[in-house]
């Protein structure tokens, strides 16, 4: 009972209710390449492959909320003509959270290694930038939405600093190339650019723990985004981007060390926990 | 009896089972340009159609491209090339007949064709320069005279070719600049009359480029300089391996497999080509002119049903695809993607950029017919629930003709002979659920 009232405080409940509508709304009015059974497979398999991993390594506190936001991540961003490459995505997505660790934090955001490791060694698998489009009135949901959820998890900085940078260096580029403030716009609409910001960028598990670390890092990833897509042109600078920064998070948490996040510290502050726990062991 | 030919086709997986009756070709949209883009790793050869009408003498065609393009990388390919690939990737209506009830044995189906359109024509860009242009290559491929041009400023690559005789049209240098700032070069090409004249053909020969480049994209802003309303562009991208589709916009497959009234196939006003043109143009509009729609997904070595065969391996090879090495059918692997877009400047403020997905499932645009069995209700005590069947099937029929198409679906049933006279959907829906309520109180 007292669980089922402080399950709100979790971001995450947050984050997986405004998800699921954006996979409604992508399914049903944007019209997903997305089959109900990759959907269904996907979640079995992540959910499945959490709980093996949490009895594997005896973990206590750790439930299924992030194994259901990389499901969720993984059916909004993923697409593929066949049934299996969803759940094996999953499976391989949240085992490296559990294995790829570095002083106690993962070392990826568990979607979008799920869909880097897909779309490179998987057949058939690809990211369709595109899906979203570019409605005026679809881009103010995400950032309310999003905007929102990234507040909750006191991450918003991150999505941001993000998507000030990354607009700021189009907005240069274009201007340079003189070309129309439309196009700018173009892009600052598209869906597929918030749905990163509010929703992958701004995981406070592997952004780095100090504030202007965080800021530094988003910054980053903007540029190298930018880089890739605009002057490289390539396509999915995002996901890329990301991927590619990966190393920096820890890195510059060994530089700048930071306050470590917890998903329940919102709820439970920190003297609540080792209260309980040092009760539990000398019980 | 039945349950072989139902067998037979439940066992050649997914295969047609129909028969091709008729296709919409892209020419029933006016003025569309039409482009077959081949792309493989980073090389790319853009194919482009001209039906430019006008005086010779006045036609200019001004495209930025990513290099300097040199002699050998430019061909004029054969016309017909586009009518074949048009023709195998067109929009298809298929027929079926239903089994008589009475006599259950598949009757078989006539061929008949889908109706000619009138042709369209091609974006006609020109420009002009003279401060800071350089040609950088001059030459003449088949009735073309071309220069590539580089260009350090747009107003001197516009004032360069109105003093070079170019009709450009006024705003030129705006859309020129973003290219030039982005180091690309300008593929111009005009009619040599002499050369034209040697040929004796009545139509321009399309004109195909080659580069190799990063950049994956066509480039459609110039062509929208004095547009007005929306502008058609029927593409075909040639690719190794999966479906293409683009990276900037959304990409959206047309609603596809679906019944319409048998009807469609040989009215005047609603055949086949009227319903595909209705169809596009309320999706487009449903769409806002945002969306780029794929039309056709296929490997190139088969169809299913076949609106035409497929390209040979020389075809292909003359459209660019160089990979392809003797049969397609054996050899290398040819995909083809259709997209056809409905732009207007507004809804496409930035030039078209692509990918190739790993995607592979098939699609195509194709419509069904289902004619019904000819029979009286009181010729078999099977035929009367049928005939039942039959009217609600075409009911539903008019349905979705009328909401795929925009049209008046009062004037839809009657044509699917179902009379002005037959209740509202919604009528006879609430009066089957009165009688059947009255049912149950009995």
């Amino acid at each position: 009972m007292l669980a089922a009232l402080r399950l709100p405080q979790d971001a995450r409940l947050f984050q997986i209710a405004f998800q699921a509508i954006l996979l409604a709304v992508g399914v049903l009015v944007r019209d997903f390449s997305l089959a109900a059974s990759q959907m269904a497979l996907c979640f079995a398999a992540g959910l499945a492959t959490q709980a093996l991993w949490i009895r594997a390594l005896g973990l206590k506190n750790v439930g299924y909320l992030s194994a259901i936001i990389t499901c969720l991540g993984l059916s909004l961003l993923l697409r593929a003509d066949s049934w299996w490459i969803h759940p094996l995505a999953a499976a391989l997505a949240l085992s490296a959270k559990f294995t790829l660790r570095l002083r106690g934090k993962h070392l990826f955001n568990p979607a979008m290694l799920g869909v880097v490791l897909a779309v490179l060694l998987l057949p058939g698998a690809w990211i369709s930038p595109g899906q979203w489009g570019s409605d005026l009135a679809l881009a103010a949901w995400f950032i309310a939405l999003g905007g929102f959820v990234a507040s909750r998890a006191q991450r918003s900085d991150t999505s941001w600093v993000f998507l000030a940078a990354y607009l700021l260096l189009i907005g240069l580029w274009y201007l340079w190339l003189g070309k129309s403030f439309a196009s700018w716009m173009h892009q600052l609409q598209n869906g597929a650019l918030l749905l990163f910001a509010f929703f992958m960028i701004s995981d406070p598990m592997t952004t780095p723990d100090r504030p202007s670390a965080r800021i530094l890092h988003a910054a980053c990833v903007a540029a190298i985004a930018f880089a890739w897509q605009f002057l490289l042109y390539k396509p999915n600078g995002l996901i890329w981007a990301l991927f590619f920064c990966v190393p920096v998070v820890p890195l510059l948490d060994a530089l700048a060390p930071g306050k470590r996040f917890r998903w329940r510290e919102l709820s439970e502050p920190a003297a609540t926990i080792v209260r309980k726990d040092s009760w539990s062991t000398t019980r | 009896m039945t349950s072989f030919a139902l067998a037979l086709c439940a066992g050649q997986a997914q295969a047609f089972c129909g028969f091709f009756v008729g296709k919409a070709d892209a020419d029933l949209f006016n003025d569309a340009s039409k482009v077959v883009l081949v792309r493989d790793g980073n090389r790319t050869a853009i194919n482009m159609l001209n039906d430019y009408r006008g005086p010779l003498k006045e036609f200019a065609m001004v495209v930025p491209v990513p290099v300097v393009l040199q002699k050998e990388d430019v061909k004029t390919p054969f016309r017909a090339l586009f009518e074949r690939i048009d023709a195998y990737s067109a929009p298809r209506l298929a027929e079926y007949y239903d089994h008589d009830p009475c006599v259950p044995l598949p009757p078989r189906a006539p061929m008949t064709m889908a109706q000619p359109a009138p042709a369209g024509r091609m974006r006609k860009d020109a420009s002009a320069a003279e401060l800071g242009v350089k040609v950088e290559a001059q030459y003449t491929v088949g009735p073309y005279d071309i220069v590539i041009l580089s260009a350090s400023q747009s107003d001197g690559l516009e004032t360069w070719l109105v003093q070079n005789g170019y009709r450009i049209p006024r705003g030129a240098a705006k859309v020129l600049g973003p290219y030039i700032k982005q180091n690309m070069k300008f593929f111009v090409a005009r009619v040599n009359l002499k050369e034209h004249e040697k040929s004796g053909d009545t139509f321009l020969p399309p004109l195909q480029f080659s580069f190799a480049s990063e950049k994956f994209m066509l480039p459609i802003r110039l062509g929208m300089i004095n547009a007005r309303g929306p502008q058609d562009l029927v593409l075909w991208v040639l690719t190794k391996n999966g479906r293409v589709e683009s990276t900037n916009y959304r990409t959206v497959k047309l609603p596809a497999n679906i019944n319409v009234p048998p009807y469609i196939k040989a009215d005047k006003e609603q055949g086949f080509g009227p319903f595909y043109k209705a169809l596009f143009d309320e999706q487009a509009k449903r769409e806002g002119y945002r969306a780029v729609f794929t039309e056709y997904f296929w490997d190139m070595s088969w169809c299913d049903p076949c609106a035409a065969d497929p390209l040979s391996a020389q075809e292909l090879k003359n459209l660019g695809a160089q990979w392809v090495g003797g049969d397609t059918r054996q050899g290398a692997r040819v995909m083809v993607t259709r997209l056809h877009v409905r732009y207007t400047p507004d809804t496409f403020p930035e030039d078209l950029a692509f990918q190739e997905t790993a995607d592979r499932q098939n699609f195509q645009t194709r419509y069904v017919l289902q004619h019904p069995a000819k029979i009286e209700p009181e010729a078999c005590p099977a035929a009367a629930p049928y005939l039942k069947t039959v009217l609600e099937r075409k009911e539903k029929e008019a349905q979705t003709l009328a909401s795929l198409t925009g049209w008046d679906i009062g004037a839809i049933r009657v044509k699917n002979g179902l009379g002005p006279k037959d209740a509202e959907f919604w009528q006879r829906v609430w009066k089957r659920l009165r009688d059947g309520e009255q049912q149950i109180s009995k």
